[in-house]
């Protein structure tokens, strides 16, 4: 009992105080997140689904104050690439450095603005996917979301527009603490490719909801900023028809605190979803992907690959299922997490899940940890490479799994070269 | 080239000792055999002189063109002109060969204070070389030595001796493991690099590479040391008596 009123009265305290707007649409799934929300209050320590993760500084009422990292002269991510950009600084959207929100195959529109609009397909998915997500496992930091989110964009995708969206997260503030919450919906043999960049706030909240028709492919690629003090908790709810394809690939370094939650369901027959994962700590900052697929019907394939580099007392976690329901036969899943522990202060903390109900189906996982391959340090050395160098070698292949689950050569070149630009700085 | 005295070598975290005393003197642009029974020290020499962890050396020195190498990291004896080919090359998950061959061109350049190789200059070098190791093109883009066969791990081996140039090459079991058609490409790919002062220590259980590589001097190591030094006429003795008769000899 007393487990429970310290849920509620963590709710409350972070409620108080909160007056979102209650008209239209929006205001109708805000009302409605605040009801389911009550119930659930806000996680704890004591929770099974947070038990290697503290929520605390996610759930407290303030943000705890974040300085501003100086990137100095490193290049942010995605610069080269010819994308349509949309720009929030510290959660806030800026009108001045973003750009036309127009672009041929593609209705994108501001949740500020649009939350009034009369049938507006969204109204269908805010949320929605959101509240789907909520069994077998409560959610509650992505019901707050639902219910206070007040920016994000919405996202129609009906062709196949000649570049990816770029949602570009600037902040600030030492103290910012955004919600943002994006809709997605990728119509029937649609193709979106999302790009997500930067830490975005002192503490962030975000809900990505994805509804991808029969047909449709999306292609997700992000990398949240390596502000040292930041923290994050990201949901991604998925919906996937059949023979739609759905990939998400993360690239996390440093922050104090990132929880990366993706429920992703396969729901049409022959439906495909990778979601991977490649992580860098160095120093005090906790990782945690949490991931949850569900096959609902047959021929399905789904790959989780998460992949983490750890020193100086970084702690990476992995808590990935994978639930079969009866009836998806034929299903293919695969779920890898490996840490590579650059120290003994590191740690790793896996929980692979398998949950089956059918009897034709083909599915592994398997989870590793372990230090370096001194042989192979050896071997590299010998051929003249010094020490640094082969240790960021030896790190970019650990990755290199996850990386290649990015599909766009141009993307993935820009991830890794960025990787080899942390790599390299540390080479001195 | 290469001057090794009286050297003794342990292993660091055991008191076992596997060197006693070694000496071996190799000229610039002499090619000199190593011969021995199994577990008489040859790899753990060839090990000591590349720099790898785990060996300590309690006494003597070896001296590559007056350098001591035991002061210099494993990738400082590369840069200077050794090369280890490895009696089981090492696999290297992730790692293309390309990017390995090319990362420790570089690296060798940059530490000699010479330019970078061009990415053009560098493939066409690469294939040039590949083409006459017989390595075909899917075989330089796979992981280093990852589901590479015995022979083609040998003759990566090669491939990368043949890349890197080095002036002081050990082979270390290169034979083992090739056919009679590999075994000659292999032959072949060291003969070629033969000459310029290059030397080479070639470390075999076999006559037959020593007919296509011609050695000046051949050793005979037993038990840490080498017990007898000869020329070509030593390892056709071997092979023809084994090694009994000359262990009886010394002692
Ligand atoms: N790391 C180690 N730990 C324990 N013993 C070792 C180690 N390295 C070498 N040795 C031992 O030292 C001896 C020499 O080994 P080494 O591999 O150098 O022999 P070798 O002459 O190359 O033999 P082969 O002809 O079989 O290749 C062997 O008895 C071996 O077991
Ligand atoms: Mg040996």
């Amino acid at each position: 009992m007393a487990v429970m009123q310290a849920k509620a009265d963590a709710l409350a305290a972070r409620l108080a105080g909160a007056r979102p707007d209650e008209g239209g649409w929006l205001g109708k799934a805000r009302a409605e997140a605040l009801a389911r929300l009550a119930p659930m209050g806000l996680p704890g320590r004591r929770d099974e689904y947070w038990r290697y993760t503290d929520p605390a500084s996610l759930t407290a009422p303030e943000p705890v104050s974040a300085a501003v990292f100086d990137a100095k002269a490193e290049p942010r991510p995605f610069t080269a690439l010819d994308r349509l950009k949309v720009v929030f600084v510290d959660g806030q959207f800026d009108a001045a450095q973003s750009d036309d929100l127009a672009l041929e195959g593609i209705e994108i529109e501001r949740l500020s603005l649009a939350g009034h609009a009369a049938n507006h397909w969204a109204a269908n998915l805010y949320g929605v996917l959101e509240a789907r997500g909520q069994t077998p496992v409560e959610r509650p930091l992505a019901t707050l979301n639902s219910a206070l989110a007040t920016e994000g964009v919405l996202i129609r995708v009906t062709g196949k527009p000649s570049k990816p969206v770029s949602l570009i997260y600037l902040r600030k503030s030492n103290n910012s603490d955004a919600m943002l919450h994006h809709c997605i919906k990728v119509e029937s043999g649609a193709e979106l490719t999302l790009l997500e960049n930067g830490p975005a706030a002192a503490r962030l909240s975000k809900v990505l909801e994805v509804d991808l028709a029969d047909g449709a492919r999306f292609h997700h690629i992000r990398t949240q900023g390596r502000d040292h003090e930041r923290r994050a908790v990201t949901h991604i709810f998925a919906r996937i028809g059949a023979q739609a394809l759905f990939k998400s690939f993360t690239l996390t370094a440093n922050g104090r605190l990132t929880r990366n939650e993706a429920f992703i369901e396969l729901l049409g027959a022959d439906a495909v979803a990778h979601i991977a994962g490649a992580s860098m700590g160095d120093g005090d900052f906790v990782h945690d992907d949490t991931v949850f697929v569900t096959h609902a019907a047959e021929r399905c394939e789904s790959r989780q690959v998460f992949k983490k580099v750890l020193k100086n007392g970084a702690v990476g976690v992995f808590q990935g299922k994978i639930l079969v329901k009866q009836g998806a036969q034929k299903t293919d899943g695969y779920q890898i997490s490996q840490s590579l522990l650059l120290d003994d202060d590191s740690q790793f903390l896996a929980k692979p899940e398998l949950e089956i109900y059918a009897d034709d189906v083909k599915c592994s996982h398997g989870s590793t940890s372990g230090a370096m391959d001194e042989t192979a340090l050896y071997y590299l050395r010998s051929r003249g490479v010094p020490l640094k160098q082969a240790q960021s070698l030896l790190v970019l292949a650990f990755l290199a799994e996850a990386i290649s689950e990015i599909e766009d050569e141009a993307i993935a070149d820009d991830i890794r070269n960025r990787l080899e630009g942390w790599l390299h700085r540390h080479e001195h | 080239m290469l001057e090794i005295t009286n050297l003794h070598v342990k292993l660091a975290e055991e008191d076992k000792v596997i060197l006693r005393g070694l000496d071996l003197k190799i000229g610039a642009g002499e090619v000199h055999a190593i011969m021995g029974p199994n577990g008489s020290g040859k790899s753990t020499l060839s090990y000591v002189l590349s720099g790898r962890d785990g060996y300590e050396v309690t006494d003597g020195s070896a001296k590559l063109l007056g350098e001591e190498l035991s002061e210099m990291e494993p990738e400082a004896r590369a840069a200077a002109g050794l090369f280890l080919a490895f009696q089981y090359p090492v696999g290297i998950p992730g790692v293309g060969n390309m990017t390995f061959l090319r990362t420790a061109l570089n690296a060798q350049r940059k530490a000699r204070g010479e330019d970078e190789i061009s990415a053009g200059d560098f493939l066409k070098l690469v294939r040039e070389k590949a083409k006459t190791l017989k390595i075909d093109a899917e075989m330089l883009k796979r992981p280093v030595n990852v589901g590479f066969s015995g022979g083609e791990k040998k003759r990566n081996e090669i491939l990368q001796m043949a890349m890197l140039e080095p002036k002081m090459c050990i082979l270390d079991e290169t034979d083992s493991g090739l056919d009679v058609d590999a075994m000659k490409l292999v032959a072949d790919g060291v003969n070629a690099l033969r000459g310029a002062g290059r030397s080479f220590l070639v470390i075999t259980h076999y006559q037959r590479l020593l007919d296509h590589i011609k050695p000046d001097v051949v050793h005979i190591m037993a038990a840490g040391r080498i017990i007898k030094t000869g020329g070509p006429e030593l390892a056709l003795e071997v092979e023809n008596n084994g090694y009994a008769d000359i262990l009886a000899e010394v002692q």
